[in-house]
Protein backbone atom coordinates (compact mmCIF):
# COMPACT_ATOMS: atom_id res chain seq x y z
CA UNK A 1 0.00 0.00 0.00
CA UNK A 2 0.96 3.71 -0.56
CA UNK A 3 1.29 5.40 2.73
CA UNK A 4 2.33 8.73 2.75
CA UNK A 5 2.24 9.57 6.76
CA UNK A 6 5.98 10.99 6.69
CA UNK A 7 5.27 13.34 3.89
CA UNK A 8 5.87 16.87 5.22
CA UNK A 9 7.70 15.80 8.14
CA UNK A 10 11.27 15.53 6.17
CA UNK A 11 13.02 18.09 5.21
CA UNK A 12 14.06 17.49 1.21
CA UNK A 13 17.35 19.04 1.37
CA UNK A 14 18.48 16.29 4.24
CA UNK A 15 17.83 13.65 1.71
CA UNK A 16 19.62 11.78 -0.94
CA UNK A 17 19.02 13.34 -4.09
CA UNK A 18 16.95 11.10 -6.93
CA UNK A 19 19.89 10.67 -9.41
CA UNK A 20 23.03 11.09 -6.48
CA UNK A 21 25.95 9.79 -8.77
CA UNK A 22 27.42 6.62 -7.35
CA UNK A 23 28.96 7.47 -4.32
CA UNK A 24 32.30 4.87 -4.89
CA UNK A 25 34.38 4.39 -2.10
CA UNK A 26 36.67 7.31 -1.02
CA UNK A 27 40.21 7.04 -1.25
CA UNK A 28 41.72 6.02 1.96
CA UNK A 29 43.31 8.73 4.14
CA UNK A 30 47.19 7.18 4.97
CA UNK A 31 47.09 9.22 7.97
CA UNK A 32 44.27 8.11 9.67
CA UNK A 33 44.22 6.60 12.92
CA UNK A 34 43.82 2.85 12.68
CA UNK A 35 40.93 0.32 14.79
CA UNK A 36 44.40 -0.67 16.72
CA UNK A 37 45.18 2.97 17.98
CA UNK A 38 41.84 3.46 19.33
CA UNK A 39 41.15 0.07 20.59
CA UNK A 40 44.07 0.65 22.65
CA UNK A 41 42.82 4.19 23.79
CA UNK A 42 39.23 2.84 24.83
CA UNK A 43 41.04 -0.22 26.68
CA UNK A 44 43.17 2.04 28.68
CA UNK A 45 39.91 3.89 29.62
CA UNK A 46 37.74 0.55 30.38
CA UNK A 47 40.76 -0.52 32.72
CA UNK A 48 41.46 2.98 34.48
CA UNK A 49 37.39 2.52 35.28
CA UNK A 50 37.79 -0.90 36.73
CA UNK A 51 39.93 -0.19 39.08
CA UNK A 52 38.17 3.07 39.79
CA UNK A 53 34.87 0.52 40.81
CA UNK A 54 37.16 -1.51 42.52
CA UNK A 55 38.34 1.18 44.87
CA UNK A 56 34.65 1.88 45.71
CA UNK A 57 33.54 4.32 42.69
CA UNK A 58 29.63 4.36 42.03
CA UNK A 59 28.88 2.27 38.76
CA UNK A 60 27.95 4.96 35.60
CA UNK A 61 25.15 4.60 34.23
CA UNK A 62 25.16 6.99 31.22
CA UNK A 63 27.87 7.62 28.54
CA UNK A 64 30.76 9.96 29.30
CA UNK A 65 30.27 13.38 27.86
CA UNK A 66 34.39 13.40 27.85
CA UNK A 67 35.27 10.32 25.61
CA UNK A 68 37.91 11.35 23.57
CA UNK A 69 38.18 7.67 21.26
CA UNK A 70 34.68 9.38 19.62
CA UNK A 71 36.47 11.74 17.95
CA UNK A 72 34.42 14.37 17.05
CA UNK A 73 33.22 14.40 21.16
CA UNK A 74 36.36 16.05 21.57
CA UNK A 75 35.57 19.83 20.90
CA UNK A 76 31.95 19.73 21.66
CA UNK A 77 31.58 18.31 25.36
CA UNK A 78 30.67 20.73 28.39
CA UNK A 79 34.50 20.83 30.10
CA UNK A 80 32.52 22.46 33.53
CA UNK A 81 30.67 19.77 35.37
CA UNK A 82 27.07 19.90 35.22
CA UNK A 83 25.30 22.01 37.30
CA UNK A 84 22.85 20.44 39.68
CA UNK A 85 19.59 22.52 39.63
CA UNK A 86 16.25 21.64 41.02
CA UNK A 87 14.06 21.16 38.72
CA UNK A 88 11.41 24.32 38.38
CA UNK A 89 7.72 24.19 37.43
CA UNK A 90 8.05 23.77 33.61
CA UNK A 91 10.97 20.99 33.61
CA UNK A 92 8.53 19.37 35.82
CA UNK A 93 6.34 18.73 32.93
CA UNK A 94 6.61 17.12 29.05
CA UNK A 95 5.18 18.55 26.15
CA UNK A 96 1.87 16.38 25.52
CA UNK A 97 1.37 14.56 22.03
CA UNK A 98 -1.66 12.95 20.90
CA UNK A 99 -2.55 10.40 18.22
CA UNK A 100 -3.34 14.39 16.26
CA UNK A 101 0.23 14.09 16.44
CA UNK A 102 1.06 10.73 14.84
CA UNK A 103 -0.70 8.23 12.79
CA UNK A 104 -1.23 4.57 13.83
CA UNK A 105 0.99 3.74 11.18
CA UNK A 106 3.57 5.48 11.55
CA UNK A 107 4.84 2.72 13.67
CA UNK A 108 5.04 0.59 10.74
CA UNK A 109 8.47 1.13 8.61
CA UNK A 110 7.46 -1.62 6.12
CA UNK A 111 4.46 -0.02 4.56
CA UNK A 112 5.73 3.11 3.52
CA UNK A 113 6.07 2.70 0.16
CA UNK A 114 4.53 1.09 -2.46
CA UNK A 115 6.87 -2.30 -2.42
CA UNK A 116 8.46 -4.24 0.43
CA UNK A 117 11.57 -2.76 2.10
CA UNK A 118 15.00 -5.43 1.33
CA UNK A 119 15.96 -7.36 4.45
CA UNK A 120 14.80 -9.01 7.43
CA UNK A 121 11.70 -7.80 8.66
CA UNK A 122 11.79 -7.05 12.71
CA UNK A 123 9.11 -6.22 15.24
CA UNK A 124 11.01 -4.20 18.25
CA UNK A 125 8.45 -3.70 21.24
CA UNK A 126 8.94 -2.70 24.73
CA UNK A 127 7.61 -0.19 27.59
CA UNK A 128 9.17 3.29 28.74
CA UNK A 129 8.99 3.57 32.38
CA UNK A 130 10.10 5.73 34.51
CA UNK A 131 12.89 5.56 37.19
CA UNK A 132 9.98 3.81 39.53
CA UNK A 133 9.18 1.89 37.08
CA UNK A 134 5.17 3.10 36.32
CA UNK A 135 4.34 3.65 32.67
CA UNK A 136 4.83 6.70 30.68
CA UNK A 137 1.67 6.18 28.93
CA UNK A 138 0.93 8.61 25.86
CA UNK A 139 3.88 9.91 24.97
CA UNK A 140 6.11 10.59 21.64
CA UNK A 141 8.78 8.22 20.90
CA UNK A 142 10.65 8.49 17.78
CA UNK A 143 13.17 6.57 15.89
CA UNK A 144 15.12 6.66 12.67
CA UNK A 145 17.71 3.93 11.44
CA UNK A 146 19.73 2.36 8.45
CA UNK A 147 18.09 0.42 5.71
CA UNK A 148 19.00 -3.72 5.31
CA UNK A 149 22.64 -2.61 3.58
CA UNK A 150 23.36 0.31 6.22
CA UNK A 151 22.43 3.16 4.52
CA UNK A 152 20.25 6.12 5.65
CA UNK A 153 18.03 8.60 3.56
CA UNK A 154 20.51 11.29 4.19
CA UNK A 155 22.73 13.96 2.02
CA UNK A 156 25.67 13.21 4.19
CA UNK A 157 25.55 9.61 4.03
CA UNK A 158 28.48 8.50 1.88
CA UNK A 159 28.16 4.93 1.95
CA UNK A 160 28.09 3.42 -1.12
CA UNK A 161 25.65 0.80 -0.25
CA UNK A 162 22.42 0.66 -1.58
CA UNK A 163 19.35 3.07 -1.00
CA UNK A 164 16.01 1.17 -0.85
CA UNK A 165 13.20 2.66 -2.34
CA UNK A 166 10.75 1.30 -0.28
CA UNK A 167 12.28 2.25 2.90
CA UNK A 168 12.74 5.53 4.46
CA UNK A 169 13.45 4.55 8.28
CA UNK A 170 12.15 6.54 9.73
CA UNK A 171 8.66 6.17 12.51
CA UNK A 172 6.94 6.89 14.93
CA UNK A 173 4.20 6.40 17.68
CA UNK A 174 2.33 7.06 21.05
CA UNK A 175 3.10 5.10 23.88
CA UNK A 176 -0.34 2.75 25.27
CA UNK A 177 -2.12 3.06 28.76
CA UNK A 178 0.62 0.66 29.97
CA UNK A 179 3.59 2.23 28.62
CA UNK A 180 3.92 0.01 25.13
CA UNK A 181 5.22 0.82 22.18
CA UNK A 182 5.76 -1.29 19.17
CA UNK A 183 7.36 -0.88 15.37
CA UNK A 184 7.03 -3.23 12.53
CA UNK A 185 10.52 -2.69 10.46
CA UNK A 186 13.76 -3.95 8.84
CA UNK A 187 16.82 -4.97 10.55
CA UNK A 188 19.35 -2.31 10.08
CA UNK A 189 22.55 -3.18 8.87
CA UNK A 190 25.89 -2.33 10.08
CA UNK A 191 27.74 0.72 8.32
CA UNK A 192 31.62 2.35 8.15
CA UNK A 193 31.87 5.75 9.52
CA UNK A 194 34.95 8.30 9.45
CA UNK A 195 35.63 8.19 13.06
CA UNK A 196 39.39 6.06 12.40
CA UNK A 197 40.27 3.46 9.61
CA UNK A 198 37.58 0.67 9.73
CA UNK A 199 35.04 2.51 12.04
CA UNK A 200 32.22 0.47 11.24
CA UNK A 201 28.81 1.01 13.37
CA UNK A 202 27.22 -1.69 15.49
CA UNK A 203 23.43 -2.48 13.62
CA UNK A 204 21.43 0.14 15.98
CA UNK A 205 17.85 1.70 15.96
CA UNK A 206 17.94 5.64 17.19
CA UNK A 207 15.35 6.51 19.67
CA UNK A 208 13.95 9.57 20.76
CA UNK A 209 11.28 9.36 24.40
CA UNK A 210 9.85 12.01 26.14
CA UNK A 211 8.58 11.30 29.65
CA UNK A 212 6.29 12.98 32.03
CA UNK A 213 8.82 15.74 33.18
CA UNK A 214 11.04 17.23 30.51
CA UNK A 215 14.01 16.53 32.74
CA UNK A 216 13.31 12.95 31.44
CA UNK A 217 13.85 14.06 27.74
CA UNK A 218 16.02 11.12 26.40
CA UNK A 219 17.80 10.32 22.92
CA UNK A 220 19.26 6.93 22.58
CA UNK A 221 20.20 3.68 20.15
CA UNK A 222 18.94 0.30 20.67
CA UNK A 223 21.41 -2.43 19.78
CA UNK A 224 20.88 -6.44 18.79
CA UNK A 225 22.42 -8.96 20.71
CA UNK A 226 25.81 -10.23 20.18
CA UNK A 227 26.98 -7.87 17.82
CA UNK A 228 30.78 -8.38 17.72
CA UNK A 229 31.18 -4.56 16.72
CA UNK A 230 30.60 -3.86 20.07
CA UNK A 231 33.93 -3.79 21.14
CA UNK A 232 35.34 -1.58 19.05
CA UNK A 233 32.65 0.89 18.46
CA UNK A 234 33.06 4.45 20.78
CA UNK A 235 29.89 5.09 20.58
CA UNK A 236 29.14 2.15 22.50
CA UNK A 237 31.80 2.07 24.30
CA UNK A 238 31.42 5.47 25.66
CA UNK A 239 29.50 3.98 28.48
CA UNK A 240 32.15 2.30 30.23
CA UNK A 241 30.42 0.53 32.78
CA UNK A 242 29.02 -3.21 31.27
CA UNK A 243 25.83 -3.13 32.92
CA UNK A 244 24.35 0.22 31.61
CA UNK A 245 25.82 -0.64 27.91
CA UNK A 246 23.72 -4.08 28.32
CA UNK A 247 20.77 -2.01 29.03
CA UNK A 248 21.15 -0.74 25.50
CA UNK A 249 20.96 -4.34 24.17
CA UNK A 250 17.31 -5.80 22.97
CA UNK A 251 16.40 -9.39 23.59
CA UNK A 252 15.56 -11.10 21.03
CA UNK A 253 12.28 -12.73 22.02
CA UNK A 254 10.30 -15.86 20.14
CA UNK A 255 7.20 -15.14 22.03
CA UNK A 256 7.10 -12.00 19.80
CA UNK A 257 8.51 -13.21 16.50
CA UNK A 258 5.24 -13.95 13.99
CA UNK A 259 5.29 -17.22 12.76
CA UNK A 260 6.09 -17.12 8.51
CA UNK A 261 6.78 -12.70 8.83
CA UNK A 262 9.13 -11.17 10.91
CA UNK A 263 11.13 -12.00 14.27
CA UNK A 264 10.91 -10.50 17.10
CA UNK A 265 13.23 -7.70 19.87
CA UNK A 266 12.13 -6.74 22.78
CA UNK A 267 13.80 -3.67 24.42
CA UNK A 268 11.92 -1.63 27.69
CA UNK A 269 13.43 2.07 28.48
CA UNK A 270 13.71 3.27 31.86
CA UNK A 271 14.19 6.95 31.98
CA UNK A 272 14.89 8.81 35.41
CA UNK A 273 12.12 9.15 38.15
CA UNK A 274 9.71 11.98 38.02
CA UNK A 275 10.10 15.02 40.20
CA UNK A 276 6.93 15.39 40.59
CA UNK A 277 5.26 15.43 43.91
CA UNK A 278 1.47 15.43 44.64
CA UNK A 279 1.37 18.77 45.26
CA UNK A 280 2.42 20.18 41.62
CA UNK A 281 -0.46 17.27 40.03
CA UNK A 282 -2.84 19.15 42.36
CA UNK A 283 -1.69 22.37 41.92
CA UNK A 284 -1.70 21.86 38.21
CA UNK A 285 -4.98 19.41 37.95
CA UNK A 286 -2.32 16.69 36.77
CA UNK A 287 -3.11 18.09 33.09
CA UNK A 288 -0.60 15.89 31.69
CA UNK A 289 -2.34 12.63 32.21
CA UNK A 290 -5.20 13.54 30.43
CA UNK A 291 -4.64 12.53 26.71
CA UNK B 1 15.34 7.42 45.10
CA UNK B 2 14.26 5.89 42.19
CA UNK B 3 14.28 1.99 41.97
CA UNK B 4 15.30 1.41 38.11
CA UNK B 5 18.64 2.31 36.61
CA UNK B 6 18.11 4.64 33.73
CA UNK B 7 18.59 3.67 30.03
CA UNK B 8 21.57 5.20 28.96
CA UNK B 9 21.51 7.84 26.55
CA UNK B 10 23.47 8.13 23.31
CA UNK B 11 24.49 10.93 20.53
CA UNK B 12 21.77 11.68 18.28
CA UNK B 13 24.84 11.40 15.52
CA UNK B 14 24.70 13.18 12.14
CA UNK B 15 21.33 11.45 10.19
CA UNK B 16 18.56 12.64 12.24
CA UNK B 17 17.57 15.19 9.63
CA UNK B 18 15.19 13.38 7.70
CA UNK B 19 13.61 12.40 10.90
CA UNK B 20 13.72 14.79 13.77
CA UNK B 21 12.80 17.49 12.01
CA UNK B 22 8.77 18.05 10.78
CA UNK B 23 6.55 21.10 9.52
CA UNK B 24 6.88 24.04 11.32
CA UNK B 25 8.70 22.28 14.15
CA UNK B 26 10.28 25.73 15.50
CA UNK B 27 7.45 27.70 14.82
CA UNK B 28 5.61 27.86 18.06
CA UNK B 29 3.45 30.40 16.91
CA UNK B 30 3.07 31.61 13.63
CA UNK B 31 5.66 34.07 12.44
CA UNK B 32 4.09 37.60 12.98
CA UNK B 33 1.54 36.52 15.02
CA UNK B 34 0.36 39.27 17.87
CA UNK B 35 2.45 38.66 20.61
CA UNK B 36 5.03 36.03 18.71
CA UNK B 37 9.11 37.03 19.04
CA UNK B 38 12.07 35.15 17.31
CA UNK B 39 14.46 33.52 19.31
CA UNK B 40 17.78 33.06 17.66
CA UNK B 41 21.36 32.04 18.35
CA UNK B 42 24.25 30.58 17.38
CA UNK B 43 25.64 27.20 18.30
CA UNK B 44 29.51 27.13 19.24
CA UNK B 45 32.40 24.50 19.72
CA UNK B 46 35.53 24.29 21.88
CA UNK B 47 37.32 26.15 19.14
CA UNK B 48 34.70 28.78 18.90
CA UNK B 49 33.55 27.41 15.14
CA UNK B 50 29.96 27.29 14.78
CA UNK B 51 28.59 23.65 14.66
CA UNK B 52 25.94 22.79 11.77
CA UNK B 53 24.65 19.07 13.21
CA UNK B 54 23.24 20.43 16.23
CA UNK B 55 19.35 20.03 17.20
CA UNK B 56 17.69 22.09 19.88
CA UNK B 57 14.60 21.42 21.98
CA UNK B 58 12.32 24.48 23.82
CA UNK B 59 10.14 23.51 26.34
CA UNK B 60 7.78 26.78 28.24
CA UNK B 61 5.18 28.16 29.28
CA UNK B 62 2.91 30.29 27.81
CA UNK B 63 3.17 34.39 28.01
CA UNK B 64 0.74 34.30 31.41
CA UNK B 65 3.01 31.79 32.67
CA UNK B 66 0.71 28.65 32.23
CA UNK B 67 2.06 25.02 31.35
CA UNK B 68 -0.03 24.11 28.33
CA UNK B 69 -0.98 20.30 27.98
CA UNK B 70 -1.74 20.55 24.67
CA UNK B 71 -1.32 18.25 21.60
CA UNK B 72 -0.28 19.28 18.02
CA UNK B 73 2.78 20.06 17.90
CA UNK B 74 3.60 17.69 15.24
CA UNK B 75 1.03 18.83 13.07
CA UNK B 76 0.51 22.40 13.43
CA UNK B 77 -3.14 23.85 13.20
CA UNK B 78 -1.26 27.66 13.06
CA UNK B 79 -3.16 28.84 16.39
CA UNK B 80 -2.84 26.60 19.47
CA UNK B 81 0.42 26.95 21.38
CA UNK B 82 1.73 24.09 22.87
CA UNK B 83 4.88 25.38 24.62
CA UNK B 84 7.43 23.01 22.58
CA UNK B 85 9.41 23.41 19.74
CA UNK B 86 12.50 21.33 18.01
CA UNK B 87 15.07 23.65 15.80
CA UNK B 88 17.40 21.82 13.39
CA UNK B 89 20.76 24.35 13.52
CA UNK B 90 21.69 25.03 9.54
CA UNK B 91 24.88 25.44 8.05
CA UNK B 92 25.73 28.56 9.73
CA UNK B 93 25.37 27.25 12.99
CA UNK B 94 21.96 29.30 13.63
CA UNK B 95 18.53 27.99 14.72
CA UNK B 96 15.77 30.29 15.08
CA UNK B 97 12.10 29.65 17.29
CA UNK B 98 9.12 32.00 16.77
CA UNK B 99 7.37 31.78 19.86
CA UNK B 100 6.66 34.02 23.16
CA UNK B 101 8.44 35.08 26.14
CA UNK B 102 7.36 32.91 28.50
CA UNK B 103 5.62 34.25 31.84
CA UNK B 104 6.55 33.25 35.54
CA UNK B 105 5.20 29.92 36.41
CA UNK B 106 3.63 29.70 39.86
CA UNK B 107 6.33 29.25 42.65
CA UNK B 108 6.74 25.33 43.92
CA UNK B 109 5.16 25.15 47.13
CA UNK B 110 7.65 25.88 49.81
CA UNK B 111 10.39 27.47 47.25
CA UNK B 112 11.63 30.47 46.08
CA UNK B 113 9.86 31.64 42.81
CA UNK B 114 12.02 31.46 39.52
CA UNK B 115 12.48 33.87 37.33
CA UNK B 116 10.70 33.54 33.92
CA UNK B 117 12.83 31.45 31.51
CA UNK B 118 12.30 28.39 28.22
CA UNK B 119 13.69 25.17 29.14
CA UNK B 120 16.35 23.96 26.09
CA UNK B 121 17.61 20.26 25.67
CA UNK B 122 20.60 20.12 23.26
CA UNK B 123 21.57 17.20 20.75
CA UNK B 124 24.50 16.91 18.38
CA UNK B 125 26.67 14.88 16.62
CA UNK B 126 29.74 14.38 18.48
CA UNK B 127 27.85 15.55 21.75
CA UNK B 128 27.34 11.70 23.56
CA UNK B 129 24.44 12.36 25.48
CA UNK B 130 21.78 15.45 25.78
CA UNK B 131 22.52 18.65 27.80
CA UNK B 132 19.78 20.76 29.31
CA UNK B 133 20.02 23.84 29.90
CA UNK B 134 17.74 27.36 30.43
CA UNK B 135 17.15 30.90 28.58
CA UNK B 136 16.04 33.16 30.96
CA UNK B 137 14.46 36.94 29.83
CA UNK B 138 17.09 39.87 30.59
CA UNK B 139 14.61 42.08 32.42
CA UNK B 140 13.54 42.08 35.69
CA UNK B 141 16.70 42.28 37.56
CA UNK B 142 14.92 41.42 40.55
CA UNK B 143 13.46 38.05 39.67
CA UNK B 144 16.52 37.18 38.23
CA UNK B 145 18.69 37.89 41.12
CA UNK B 146 16.26 35.69 43.62
CA UNK B 147 16.13 32.93 41.36
CA UNK B 148 17.43 29.67 42.99
CA UNK B 149 19.92 28.53 39.78
CA UNK B 150 21.22 32.04 38.96
CA UNK B 151 21.78 32.74 42.50
CA UNK B 152 24.07 29.91 42.68
CA UNK B 153 26.52 30.70 39.94
CA UNK B 154 29.11 32.88 39.17
CA UNK B 155 28.66 36.18 37.27
CA UNK B 156 30.66 35.14 34.77
CA UNK B 157 28.77 31.75 34.67
CA UNK B 158 25.52 33.30 35.20
CA UNK B 159 25.50 35.70 32.00
CA UNK B 160 25.72 32.37 29.63
CA UNK B 161 21.85 31.69 30.80
CA UNK B 162 20.90 35.11 30.04
CA UNK B 163 19.09 36.36 26.12
CA UNK B 164 20.10 39.18 24.57
CA UNK B 165 16.87 41.63 24.01
CA UNK B 166 17.30 42.42 20.03
CA UNK B 167 15.90 46.08 18.95
CA UNK B 168 12.68 43.89 17.34
CA UNK B 169 11.67 42.61 20.95
CA UNK B 170 13.49 39.15 19.99
CA UNK B 171 15.63 37.65 22.17
CA UNK B 172 19.32 36.19 21.04
CA UNK B 173 21.01 33.61 23.30
CA UNK B 174 24.40 31.63 22.38
CA UNK B 175 25.11 28.23 22.93
CA UNK B 176 28.86 27.05 23.51
CA UNK B 177 29.61 23.68 24.55
CA UNK B 178 32.76 23.86 25.64
CA UNK B 179 35.44 26.76 26.08
CA UNK B 180 35.09 30.22 27.17
CA UNK B 181 32.16 31.55 28.16
CA UNK B 182 30.83 27.50 27.80
CA UNK B 183 27.13 27.26 28.50
CA UNK B 184 25.93 26.28 31.89
CA UNK B 185 24.16 22.77 31.52
CA UNK B 186 22.24 21.36 34.45
CA UNK B 187 22.07 18.34 35.93
CA UNK B 188 18.72 17.56 37.68
CA UNK B 189 19.35 13.92 39.30
CA UNK B 190 22.77 14.35 41.52
CA UNK B 191 23.54 17.04 44.67
CA UNK B 192 26.86 18.77 43.55
CA UNK B 193 29.74 16.96 44.89
CA UNK B 194 28.20 13.43 44.38
CA UNK B 195 29.76 10.67 41.90
CA UNK B 196 27.89 11.22 38.23
FE1 LIG C 1 23.11 5.68 13.23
Amino acid sequence: MLLDANAGHHQDDELVPAAEPHAGHAPLDTAVETQADLSAEMKAIGEAYARALKDGAEPETQPRLDFAPYRSSILRHPTKSLHHADPETIELFSPAFGHQDVHALEADLTIQHNGEPQGERIIVQGKVLDGDGRPVAGQLVEIWQANAAGRYIHKRDQHPAPLDPNFTGVGRCITGPDGSYRFSTIKPGAYPWKNHLNAWRPAHIHFSLFGTDFTQRIVTQMYFPGDQLFPLDPIYQSIVDQDARDRLVATYDHELTSPEWALGYNWDIVLTGSKRTWTENEAYGDAADEE
Amino acid sequence: MSKLTPTPGQTVGPFYGYALPFTKDNELLAPGSPGSIRLQGTVYDGAGETIPDAILEIWQPDAHGNVVQRTGSLVRDGYTFTGWGRASVGNSGVFTFTTVNPGTTPAIPGKPAAAPFISVAVFARGLMNRLFTRIYLPENEEALAADPLLSSLEPERRKTLIARRDADGGLTWDLRLQGKDETVFLDFEHVEGTSK
